[in-house]
C-alpha cells in the first residue's frame, strides 16, 4: 500500500514540521511495516519544467515521419526550439519540457542536440519518459492553467511528494485506504483525525432497482447513479498524480474516481455503463456451467460457489473480483451506475483462488470493508464525477441490507496489562480502545464495541493486542520465565547428534538437499517397474514440473549434489545428508477435519495420524574420488565399495549397535558389489559401488559408491556394560585358511569365532590372497589373527593350540575351509 | 716362583706409584677414545681381567696379612676410580652418538598430514544444535513433527481457518491435491499444535526443523529452508518472558548487547502478535540518522528482521484443549537461514543449499 503524505493530511491533522521519515517510524510502532519512503521524483533530477507550446510547424522528413519545431514558453525571456515527434497537441497547450542538463528515469540525460536540422533545446516529455505511466502515444499534455510557464513540472505533477510505501498485514483491511492509515497515524501521535462527513441522500430505492438473492454473500448492496458525464472530461492532474504515486495507472475519469475513492475510503466500487444494463441488478450465487467475459477480455466458467452480480443478460461481474466486459464504461459512457456491496469475505477469498485473480477491490473484501463507508463512497464518486466530468447525480439512493450490529466483547480491564506484564491501569485501556473506534462501558468488565472498519476484532484478545501496542510494546520488560526441570535432550536426538558428528569426524561433509526428485530419477537408478520407491508423494504445485515427487531415498538429492560439486572442480567428495524421506501408506484414509471449537477426540487425532504418509528419517553417505590422497607418504586411495559399508558401521557404532552384511542385489547398486545392511536380522539399508549404468545415466565419476539406511531403525543404545579385564597373558595364533572364491569371509569369521569357544578374545581378517598356481583355481585364501586369553590363569599354548583347532574345524565344517599349509 | 723370603717384599705392582701410573693410564686412554668402540679397547686394556690392577689385584693374596688391607684398600679405590671415569666417558660418548642420531634422523615436521579427506558438518544443523542447547539449558524440551502435515495442524489448529487470507499467502506446497488434506508444512507451528494436543502444561519446548514454501531459490529465498520455533504455556506467562527469552536467545546467538526489539504485527495463531528485530549486529543502531556512516547490513534502520511472536491466540489454545483462563503462551519463530546469514556472514542463499563442499568445510565439525 503507497501512501502519498499530503493525501494522508487531509485526514489527520501532521504538523509541517514532522518529516514522512517520522510519519513512518510512528507507523511502525503501532504496527505497518515500512518498506521505504520515497518521493516520485527520486530518479529524476535537473531542470525539468512547465512550458506553453507558443507556435509550432509540422515538418515532413525524408523517411516518411513528420515532426513539429516547437517554439516553447518555458519561462525565459525568449521561447526555446523544440523538435517533437509527437502530434497530440496544440498552440497554448501546456505540456512538460525536460531542459538540457536534465536527467529522466534510466539515466537518460537531456542535452541539446542538432536532430532533423535543427538544435533542439531539450525534450517534450511522455508519461513514459517521466517514470509516471506506460503512456507514450503522445505526450504529456497538463490541464489547461495548471500552471505558468518555467513552473517546477515534478511539483505540478505532484512527484516531489513523500510516499510511503507500506506493508499490511491481512487483519488489517482497512489500512487498505487513506482513512484507515490516517486513523493509525492519528491513534499513533495522538492527533485529531478527520472522518468524511459528506451529507448523504435518503434511501429511497430509486438509483436503480436492485434485488439480492443471497443476503449470506452480499448483506449490504448500495447503489447511486450519475448521467451526462462528458466523456472528454480528463481526469485532474492531481488526481492522476495521486492514483500515480500509489501505484495505479489513470485510465479514464469514470474509472480513476472510483479507483480514488477506493484508496481513499477502502471501499471498492464498480460503475456499470447504464445504457448497457438490462434490467434490475441482481445478486446470487452462480449458476453451473454461466460463463462471465470479465474485464480482462477471458471467458471464466463460473463455480456455484460463485457470487456475481447480475442483469437480464445473466452475470455481469464476478462479485467483489472484477466486472464483466458487457457492462463495462467506454469512451462513449455517458450515464453509470456505481455500485457499493460488502461481499463475504471468505466468499471473495474463495473467487480468487478459484480464478486465479487477484484484484485490488478483492484483496480489500478479503480482508473485510468497513460496510458503514459505502454510502460515504458513493457520495464522494458522485460528486468528483459532478465536479470533473459535468455529470449530473441521478436522484435516488439504492440500499438492500445492512450491516449487523457488532456484538459485544467482554474484557476485563486488567487483561491487558496481565497479558503485556506491563501495568496498564483501566483509563488506559479504555483511551486505547477509543482511540481505535470502540465503545467502552462498564467498570470492571468491560463491554467493548468495536467499531465498524475492524473486523478483525472479536475476541478479548484482538482489544489486548490493541491496548498494547498503542500504550507501546517498547514499554514491555524484558524477564525470563521459570520453566520446570527438563530432561535435556531424548536418547534418539542425542544419537543423531552422535552419529552427525561421526560420520564428520570420518571425513563426511553435511549436505542438505532439496527433497523435490524427477520420477525419471527411478529409471536412472534401474528400478523394477514394481519396486516400491516409485510410489512417491506428489506435489499438485511442485516449483518445477520437472520434479513433482517427493523423496523415497535420499540419495537422488545426494547424488545430484555430488554431481554439481564435481562440476565445480571438487574431485574428492565424501558426502553425507540425513533427512526424511516420505513413503505414500497405499491406503491412507481421506484427512479429516476437526473442528477447531474445542479438542479434537482422540479418534480423530489417530486419523489425522493415519492419514499421514511414513516419514522415516533416513542416512545417506556418497563418495567418487579419493578417500585417502597422494603425498609425501606414498600413492592415495580411491573410494570404493568398502568406504561406503565402513559409512554403514560408522553409524552403527555410533549406537553401539552391531552390523551385519550380507551380499545383495538391489538398484541402484552393483549386483557383485552391494552389502546388505543387517541389524538384528532385520535389513536397514545397503552399501557398495553404484550400478554402472547408474553411474552413466546419471553422469558420475566411475566407481562412485554409496550407502543409505534407515537411522528410525537404530535404537539408541542402552547402557554399555564396562568388560572385566583379564592381566594374564594371552597368546596369539595366526591361522591361513583356503575357501572357494565366493565365500563369504564375514561367515569363515563367525565360524572361526563360534568353534573357538570362550577363550577367545578377539579374531581378525588380516590379510586376503589370491593366487591360482599357488592355491589352485576358484580358491582363496584367507588369514586370521587369533587372540587367546582366559580370565582366571596363564593360558598355556596347548590349551590356545586346542581352541584354535576347534575353531579350525568349524570353519571347514561350515564352508569348507581347510588350513593352508 | 716361591716366595723365598720370610719378609717378603710387597711387589712392584702394589707400590703405591706403580697403581697411580696405572690410574692416570687408564684416565688418559678413556680420555683418548673418540668413539664407543674405541673405548670399548680401552676398557678392556685398563679394566678388564687382564689389565694392570685386575692383575695387580691376584698379588695381594701372597702379601702377609698386616699388608693385605692396606694394599687391598690402595688397589680397591685405584679400581673404583678408573670404573667411574669409565662411566662418565661411556656415557660422555653415549650422548654424542645419541645426538648424532637424532639430528640424522630429523624430518620436515611441516610436511602435510593431510592424508584422509576432512569432513564438516553444514551450519543449519549447528545452529539448530545450539539453539536447541540454550533452551534445553533452560528446561525446555526439543520437540519435532511430520514434513508432510496434515493441513489440519498446519493451519487449521492454528486458526488459520480454509478462507483466511493467509492461507493462500503462505504459498503452500500441496501434496497430491489442493484438496488432499496434506500440505508440506509452512512453519514448524503445527509442531506446537501437536506438543499442546500431547501434553499438559507446564509446556516448554523448541522446534527446529524443515519448512517449505513455493518460492524460486535466489539470493535471498529458498522453497526448504529451517526455522526454529519455542512455545510456553503455563500460569502467568506475559509477553515480557517472551521478550526476556528473546533476550537472551540473541545474546547467546550473536553475542552480549545484541537486544531485541518488539514490533507489532499480526499472525493467526498470536495475538497480541509481534514482529522481532535485531539491533544491527555490525553498526549497533550507530548508522541511523548519519549519513556519513551509512550501513548496508541494515539499510540504516538500525534494527533487522529476524522472525515474529506473540501470545499464543486463547483460540489455538482452546482447539488443543488448553484452558485459556487459566494458561497463556507465548510463541516465536525465526529462520535459521537468516540467523546463519547474520551470526555467518552468509550473503548468498544459494551457498547454503546448493551442498558445495568448500562452503561447509569452513564451519568444520561444530560451529
Amino acid at each position: 500500500m503507497r501512501a502519498p503524505v499530503s493525501w494522508l493530511a487531509e485526514f489527520v491533522d501532521l504538523p509541517p514540521e514532522l518529516s514522512a521519515r517520522e510519519l513512518g517510524d510512528a507507523l511502525v510502532r503501532v504496527g505497518l511495516e515500512i518498506e521505504k519512503v520515497e518521493s516520485g521524483s527520486d530518479d529524476v533530477s535537473g531542470p525539468i519544467v512547465v512550458g506553453r507550446v507558443v507556435a509550432f510547424d509540422d515538418e515532413p522528413q525524408k523517411n516518411g515521419k513528420t515532426i513539429r519545431w516547437c517554439q516553447v514558453d518555458v519561462g525565459q525571456p525568449s521561447p526555446r526550439g523544440i523538435v517533437c515527434g509527437a502530434h497530440n497537441f496544440a498552440v497554448g497547450d501546456l505540456v512538460v519540457v525536460a531542459l538540457p542538463g536534465a536527467v529522466l528515469p534510466g539515466g537518460f540525460a537531456i542535452g541539446a542536440r542538432t536532430t532533423y536540422g535543427h538544435v533542439s533545446d531539450g525534450m517534450i516529455c511522455s508519461t513514459r519518459e517521466l517514470g509516471i505511466g506506460e503512456d507514450h502515444s503522445g505526450i504529456l499534455v497538463l490541464p489547461p492553467d495548471s500552471a505558468g510557464p518555467g513552473a517546477d513540472a515534478l511539483d505540478v505533477l505532484g512527484l516531489r511528494e513523500a510516499v510511503l510505501d507500506m506493508a499490511v498485514t491481512p487483519d488489517r483491511g482497512y489500512c487498505l485506504s487513506m482513512r484507515g492509515l490516517a486513523r493509525e497515524a492519528s491513534a499513533a501521535l495522538g492527533l485529531p483525525f478527520h472522518d468524511l462527513q459528506p451529507e448523504l441522500p435518503p434511501v429511497d430505492g430509486r438509483a436503480y432497482a436492485v434485488s439480492v438473492d443471497d443476503p449470506q454473500g452480499c448483506d449490504l448492496f448500495s447503489a447511486r447513479a450519475v448521467t451526462g458525464l462528458d466523456p472528454a472530461a480528463g481526469t485532474p492532474a492531481w488526481m492522476a498524480a495521486r492514483l500515480r504515486l500509489s501505484g495505479m495507472r489513470p485510465i479514464s475519469l469514470a474509472v480513476d474516481v472510483a479507483n480514488y475513492v477506493m484508496l481513499e475510503t477502502g471501499q471498492p466500487l464498480h460503475t456499470f455503463d447504464r445504457a448497457k444494463l438490462s434490467g434490475p441488478i441482481g445478486v446470487r450465487r452462480a449458476q453451473p456451467g454461466e460463463k462471465l467475459t470479465t474485464l480482462d477480455d477471458v471467458v471464466r466458467v463460473l463455480d456455484p460457489d460463485d457470487l456475481v452480480v447480475t442483469d437480464d443478460s445473466g452475470p455481469i461481474a464476478l462479485a467483489g473480483v472484477m466486472g464483466g466486459a458487457s457492462t463495462d464504461v467506454d469512451a462513449t459512457t455517458t450515464d453509470i451506475v456505481l455500485e457499493a456491496a460488502h461481499w463475504h469475505p471468505a466468499s471473495i477469498a474463495r473467487a480468487v483462488r478459484r480464478h486465479k485473480l487477484p484484484s485490488e477491490a478483492a484483496k480489500r473484501f478479503e480482508r473485510g470493508v468497513d460496510p458503514a463507508i459505502a454510502g460515504v463512497a458513493l457520495q464522494r464518486c458522485v460528486d468528483l464525477m459532478v465536479q470533473h466530468g459535468g455529470a449530473a447525480a441521478v436522484d435516488g439512493y439504492t440500499v438492500v441490507g445492512a450491516a449487523p450490529e457488532r456484538p459485544l466483547i467482554a474484557l476485563h480491564a486488567d487483561r491487558p496489562g496481565a497479558i503485556a506484564g506491563l501495568p496498564i491501569g483501566r483509563d488506559a485501556v479504555v483511551r486505547r480502545l477509543v482511540e481505535v473506534g470502540c465503545q467502552v462501558d462498564g467498570a470492571e468488565v468491560l463491554q467493548v464495541r468495536p467499531p465498524t472498519w475492524r473486523p478483525d476484532l472479536t475476541d478479548p484478545a484482538d482489544l489486548v493486542e490493541e491496548v498494547v501496542r498503542l500504550e507501546g510494546y517498547e514499554l514491555i520488560p524484558s524477564t525470563l520465565p521459570t520453566p520446570p526441570p527438563g530432561r535435556g535432550l531424548t536418547e534418539s536426538q542425542r544419537l543423531r547428534r552422535t552419529i552427525s558428528r561421526a560420520l564428520a569426524s570420518a571425513g563426511f561433509t553435511e549436505v542438505l538437499s532439496y527433497p523435490f526428485v524427477s520420477p525419471s530419477v527411478h529409471d536412472a537408478f534401474g528400478l523394477a517397474p514394481d519396486d516400491p520407491r516409485r510410489r512417491a508423494c506428489r506435489l499438485a504445485n511442485p516449483l518445477s514440473d520437472a520434479e513433482p515427487e517427493l523423496r523415497t531415498s535420499l540419495l537422488p538429492g545426494l547424488l545430484a549434489t555430488l554431481h554439481r560439486n564435481v562440476g565445480r572442480g571438487n574431485r574428492d567428495l565424501a558426502l553425507f545428508e540425513t533427512g526424511l524421506i516420505f513413503l505414500p501408506k497405499p491406503d491412507a484414509p481421506p484427512m479429516p477435519r476437526p473442528s477447531v471449537d474445542q479438542r479434537p477426540s482422540d479418534e480423530e487425532i489417530a486419523a489425522l495420524d493415519a492419514g499421514l504418509p511414513d516419514q522415516p528419517r533416513h542416512v545417506a553417505v556418497v563418495l567418487c574420488g579419493d578417500v585417502e590422497l597422494p603425498g609425501w607418504w606414498g600413492p592415495g586411495r580411491r573410494a570404493d565399495w568398502s568406504d561406503a559399508v565402513a559409512a554403514a558401521r560408522t553409524v552403527a557404532e555410533a549406537a553401539r549397535a552391531e552390523l551385519d552384511v550380507e551380499a545383495a542385489d538391489t538398484e541402484p547398486w552393483h549386483p557383485g558389489r552391494c552389502a546388505a545392511l543387517i541389524l538384528d536380522g532385520q535389513v536397514i539399508g545397503h552399501a557398495g559401488e553404484l550400478h554402472p549404468r547408474v553411474i552413466a545415466a546419471l553422469g558420475l565419476p566411475e566407481r562412485t559408491a554409496a550407502m543409505e539406511l534407515n537411522l528410525d531403525a537404530i535404537a539408541p543404545p542402552p547402557p554399555a556394560l564396562a568388560p572385566a579385564l583379564s592381566t594374564y597373558p594371552p597368546v596369539l595364533l595366526d591361522v591361513a585358511l583356503v575357501v572357494a572364491a565366493d565365500t563369504a569371509s564375514a561367515h569363515v569369521l563367525a565360524a572361526l569365532r563360534e568353534g573357538a569357544g570362550e577363550l577367545l578374545e578377539s579374531v581378525r581378517l588380516f590379510d586376503l590372497y589370491t593366487d591360482e598356481q599357488r592355491l589352485g583355481p576358484g580358491l582363496k585364501s584367507l588369514a586370521f589373527a587369533l587372540r587367546f586369553r582366559a580370565p582366571d590363569r596363564t593360558l598355556t599354548v596347548e590349551e590356545a593350540s586346542a581352541a584354535r583347532d576347534s575353531a579350525v574345524a568349524l570353519a571347514a565344517a561350515r564352508v569348507g575351509a581347510r588350513l593352508r599349509t | 716362583m716361591p716366595n723365598q723370603s720370610f719378609d717378603p717384599v710387597e711387589p712392584n705392582s702394589l707400590q703405591p706409584e706403580v697403581i697411580a701410573a696405572a690410574v692416570a693410564e687408564a684416565r688418559a686412554a678413556f680420555d683418548a677414545a673418540r668413539t664407543l668402540d674405541a673405548l670399548k679397547v680401552a676398557r678392556l686394556a685398563h679394566a678388564g681381567d687382564r689389565s694392570p690392577l685386575a692383575l695387580a689385584n691376584r698379588e695381594i693374596g701372597a702379601l702377609p696379612p698386616a699388608a693385605k688391607a692396606a694394599a687391598g684398600q690402595r688397589l680397591g679405590s685405584a679400581r673404583a676410580e678408573i670404573s667411574k671415569a669409565l662411566t662418565a666417558r661411556q656415557a660422555e660418548l653415549e650422548a654424542e652418538r645419541d645426538a648424532r642420531v637424532l639430528v640424522e634422523e630429523a624430518v620436515d615436521v611441516t610436511l602435510p598430514t593431510d592424508r584422509r579427506l576432512t569432513g564438516a558438518r553444514h551450519p543449519l544443523t549447528t545452529v539448530q544444535e545450539r539453539i536447541a542447547d540454550v533452551f534445553t539449558a533452560m528446561g525446555y524440551e526439543v520437540a519435532e513433527g511430520p514434513e508432510v502435515e496434515a493441513e489440519w495442524y498446519n493451519f487449521d489448529a492454528l486458526n488459520i481457518g480454509v478462507d483466511h487470507p493467509s492461507r493462500s499467502l503462505s504459498d503452500t506446497f500441496f501434496v497430491e491435491s489442493e484438496d488432499s488434506g496434506l500440505d508440506l508444512r509452512t512453519q514448524t507451528s503445527p509442531v506446537q499444535a501437536r506438543v499442546m494436543l500431547a501434553r499438559t502444561p507446564p509446556i516448554y519446548v523448541i522446534c527446529p526443523g524443515k519448512t517449505f514454501r513455493t518460492d524460486e531459490l535466489d539470493a535471498t529465498h529458498t522453497p526448504v529452508f529451517h526455522q526454529v520455533e519455542g512455545l510456553a504455556v503455563d500460569e502467568g506467562i506475559t509477553m515480557a518472558h517472551l521478550r526476556g527469552t528473546l533476550d537472551h536467545l540473541a545474546e547467546e546467538m550473536f553475542g552480549e548487547g545484541i537486544i531485541t526489539r518488539l514490533r507489532p504485527s499480526y499472525f493467526p495463531f498470536t495475538e497480541p502478535s509481534a514482529e522481532v528485530d535485531l539491533v544491527c549486529f555490525v553498526c549497533r543502531g550507530e548508522s541511523v540518522g548519519n549519513p556519513e556512516r551509512p550501513c548496508r547490513t541494515c539499510n540504516s534502520e538500525g534494527w533487522i528482521e529476524w522472525g515474529g511472536c506473540g501470545m499464543v491466540n486463547p483460540r489455538v489454545l482452546v482447539t488443543c484443549g488448553i484452558d485459556p483462563e487459566r494458561y497463556s503462551g507465548f510463541a516465536f519463530g525465526m529462520g535459521i537461514e537468516r540467523t546463519v546469514m547474520f551470526r555467518d556472514s552468509a550473503e548468498d542463499m544459494r551457498d547454503m543449499v546448493e551442498g558445495d563442499v568448500r562452503f561447509t568445510a569452513a564451519f568444520g565439525v561444530e560451529s
